[in-house]
């Protein structure tokens, strides 16, 4: 939340030197509120105004990194309590916990599995962010050996979980530099915990007991120790009992301006959870409602990739559609004979129509129409794919010089358009499609 | 001494009508149990500022005929019940639902155009097979649905039923088939706030009563329009609390419908097999799509698996608990 004119100039010398370009105090206070200015332009603020201007721009919930690399996390900063106000910023990451208290060979296997795993959705890539290592064993070194593990083969971002700060001190000799996730300090080992984060400039997470007041001091208590990355467990596990919390969290930062709690959130739906249905249900309500950090307690991929489809549904910006560019695309290297396919931009659409005519192995042209990101039918409803835009494209993309036929497929929902087209690409003879991606290979076959 | 942390509360002013379904013998109909949807006056579950009276409410989708282009996993687990709707109304209430929702699938011309009184007799059987609340679909093609509906309406006169889906091309003859036999109408409208008001006051103009309207705001399935969804069904939540008054009805989503439509759900063949173990896979989609919904405002999930019944009842009644 930023502060208006008025509040910044009264921070300012007010003496109007003009120094900073501006002919008066105000007018520059103005200007930096309207954030068309820079504090460095006035050469004679005070370190005081300085500190208390820069605490006001502070978004009101931190943004926190875990690991380093091109697979870091960043975590909050976010500014709205619902999608449609504006859009959510930082996804959560997802982590898998294990537990040094498994096999060793076990718990190798199990991180290779994890960072093996990836899959590509609309065209964008999606893995595991990282795991979380649990010091079941309460013993300092051989979590350190598990954490080890962890760090060399994963190479992505770790939760460190340990209730002693000297398994806590081992551990991160193992992963200096690379910013896990310190989890936890409680009221009980704060101190020693916060000493730690500091001096390996981890991130830290500060746990409760469900009470948000108790939160908050400890979270103060910990900055106080000289750790500002901070993640909170308010420390309840119940659903409603989440929802509540994690609501009030989210509202206490960005209504309230609430400091000692402007933080990203970390859950563990498994705590609440019992079974892995369940445990599933509340990570997406945690998807959904707040959570910056969610630990799960299995690595199932039928589970995982659902959750991650629901991140990636939550956190698409609702004033743009995730698009493709409009074009002709080759699939599988199609010659002037192959068959000629349209579509719309919309890139749930592309990405499911071009993944089933690349799994069918049939060279093949996709047209795909600028629809403005919508659906077939959506775009069709909204005037954005229609038989007019159909023809335009054809002609934009010059499809009749790469192709040595005049047929056109469109999409088996449009089919009421068929006529409309024939008039609007003269001498063209459109075909209608199946209804549905799945049936396009199939479809392929017979094509001639 | 902890920090006093002053939690920050919402006042609202308005609060979602209660709408009942089915009716009992006392009530002119022949339910054995009616079902109450609506009466927030909160955002879902957050109890410490407003109240939730009623628990949202699972229905289940039963066809009047085979559904054989339903994925593999749903014909594996409900079996041969699928060839006959009063025994899959009967297991599905075995199963826990709170709700029918019986499609008149057989009714579309290209699934066997059958007529009303193929329908009425199909209600009666419903009906007499179960003793839950039905709600009534025509096949979606809108001619047939006027057709079927009509018929179902005066089949199951006194029962209370909802009649759907009632669009702005044809809520007239739904909403006097709904008038003349005591029923309801599920008003659907796609994803948009306005729309969805829009209907909802040309319903009401034909003296429709507003505790007879439920509001079907379109469903986007998990990985296919959800967002979409999630945050219109928020919209018209919040629009509702701060007092609109033709926001104001009770929400339901054709989940199951929507959910096993996606490839992840209905196939199994040339997927990645990053995509994991098909059948539990497909179970998450139809069950994270509900709870996601119903974490927006859904106060009537339409579902398809056996399996999701349980689990998201029991989500439902976590949600529920104080
Ligand atoms: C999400 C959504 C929206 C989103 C937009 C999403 C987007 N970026 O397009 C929003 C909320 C903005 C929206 C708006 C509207 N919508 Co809308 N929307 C939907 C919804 C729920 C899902 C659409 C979707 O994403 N489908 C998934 C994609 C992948 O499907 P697809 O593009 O059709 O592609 C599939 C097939 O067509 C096929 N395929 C695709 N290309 C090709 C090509 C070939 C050659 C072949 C063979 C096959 C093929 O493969 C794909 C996978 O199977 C549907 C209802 C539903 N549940 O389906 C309504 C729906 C499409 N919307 C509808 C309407 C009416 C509208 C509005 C006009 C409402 C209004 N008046 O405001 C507006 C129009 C936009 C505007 N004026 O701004 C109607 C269309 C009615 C009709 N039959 O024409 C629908 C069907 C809802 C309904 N039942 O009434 N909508
Ligand atoms: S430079 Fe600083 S003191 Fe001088 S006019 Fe600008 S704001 Fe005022």
């Amino acid at each position: 939340m930023g502060l208006s004119g008025l509040e910044i100039y009264k921070l300012l010398p007010k003496t109007n030197c003009k120094e900073c370009g501006q002919p008066t105090c105000l007018a520059f206070a103005m200007k930096l509120a309207a954030k068309q200015a820079e504090l460095s332009a006035c050469p004679y603020v005070s370190e005081e105004s300085k500190a208390k201007l820069a605490a006001a721009a502070a978004p009101p919930i931190r943004l926190v990194t875990i690991g380093t690399g091109d697979k870091k996390l960043e975590i909050g900063n976010e500014t709205v309590l619902f999608r449609h106000d504006k859009t959510f910023y930082h996804p959560p990451g997802l982590f898998i916990r294990l537990k040094d208290t498994m096999p060793l060979s076990e718990f190798e296997a199990m991180v290779e599995r994890i960072r093996d795993w990836g899959v590509e959705r609309v065209g964008i890539p999606l893995w595991v962010t990282g795991v979380a290592v649990e010091n079941t064993s309460g013993d300092a070194e051989t979590f350190a050996k598990y954490v080890a593990v962890a760090q060399e083969k994963m190479a992505r971002p770790l939760v460190l979980i340990a209730s002693n700060p000297a398994s806590m001190a081992a551990a991160l000799q193992q992963t200096d530099g690379s910013a896990p996730l310190v989890y936890a300090a409680t009221a009980d080992n704060w101190q020693a915990m916060a000493e730690l984060a500091a001096k390996h400039k981890a991130p830290i997470a500060v746990r409760g007991n469900g009470d948000l007041g108790g939160l908050a001091d400890l979270a103060e208590k910990v900055k106080g120790a000289g750790v500002e990355d901070i993640v909170l467990d308010p420390g309840i596990r119940d659903p409603h009992g989440t929802l509540v919390a994690l609501t009030q969290l989210r509202r206490l930062a960005l209504k309230s301006n609430f400091r000692p709690l402007g933080y990203p959130i970390i859950t563990f739906p498994g705590e609440g959870a019992n079974s892995e249905e369940e445990e599933a249900i509340q990570a997406a309500q945690h998807i959904a409602k707040y959570a910056g950090v969610i630990v799960l307690d299995h690595f199932d991929p039928a589970t995982v990739y659902p959750l991650m489809t629901l991140r990636q549904n939550i956190y698409t910006d609702p004033q743009k559609p995730i698009q493709v560019s409009p074009g002709l695309y080759e699939i599988s290297n199609p010659t002037p004979d192959s068959p000629l396919l349209v579509t719309t931009n919309f890139s749930l659409t592309y990405f499911s129509v071009a993944g089933e005519v690349e799994g069918s192995g049939k060279p093949t042209w996709l047209l795909i129409v600028d629809s403005e990101g919508m659906s077939v039918l959506t775009g069709w409803a909204a005037g954005k794919f229609d038989a007019e835009k159909i023809a335009k494209s054809v002609q934009q993309f010059n499809v009749p010089s790469k192709i040595s036929h005049k047929k056109i497929v469109i999409p088996g929902l449009v089919a009421s358009i068929s006529g409309e087209l024939e008039e609007e690409l003269p001498g063209w003879e459109v075909r209608v499609g199946p209804r549905e991606a799945i049936d396009i290979p199939a479809y392929l076959k017979t094509w001639n | 001494m902890p920090m006093a942390v002053e939690i920050p509360k919402e006042k609202w002013t308005g609060k979602v009508r209660e709408v009942k379904l089915g009716a009992t013998a006392a009530e002119g109909g022949t339910r054995q149990k009616t079902v109450t949807v609506g009466g927030e006056s909160t955002l879902p579950f957050l109890t410490f500022e407003g109240d939730m009276p009623n628990p949202p409410a699972i229905a289940v989708e039963v066809q009047d005929r085979y559904p054989s282009d339903w994925s593999a996993v749903l014909k594996a687990a409900w079996g041969d019940v699928l060839n006959d709707p009063a025994a899959w109304a009967k297991k599905a209430e075995e199963y826990g639902a709170d709700i029918v929702a019986l499609k008149l699938q057989s009714a579309h011309p290209e699934a066997g155009n059958t007529d009303a009184a193929h329908a009425a007799a199909t209600v009666k059987a419903v009906l007499a097979a179960t003793g839950l609340p039905l709600i009534v679909y025509g096949p979606g093609q809108a001619e047939k649905d006027n057709e079927v509906l009509v018929a179902a309406a005066e089949a199951a006169k006194g029962e209370r039923i909802a009649l759907g889906n009632c669009e702005d091309k044809n809520y007239r003859t739904i909403v006097a088939a709904a008038l003349a036999h005591g029923h309801l109408v599920v008003a659907k409208t796609p994803i948009d706030v306005n729309l969805a008001k829009q209907l909802n006051i040309l319903i009401s103009d034909m003296r429709l009563d507003l505790d007879r309207i439920l509001m079907d705001p379109t469903t986007g399935a998990l990985g296919y329009g959800l967002e979409y969804t999630y945050s219109v069904m928020e919209r018209l939540r919040l629009a509702a609390l701060t007092g609109d008054s033709m926001t104001q009805q009770p929400m339901i989503c054709t989940v199951g419908e929507e959910a096993w439509r996606a490839k992840e759900s209905k196939v199994n063949e040339g997927v990645p097999a990053a995509w994991g173990d098909w059948e539990r896979r497909s179970k998450n989609w139809e069950v994270l799509t509900a709870s996601t919904l119903i974490q927006a405002g859904a106060d009537i999930v339409v579902l398809r698996h056996p399996e999701s019944i349980q689990l998201v009842k029991q989500a439902i009644s976590q949600w529920m608990a104080r």
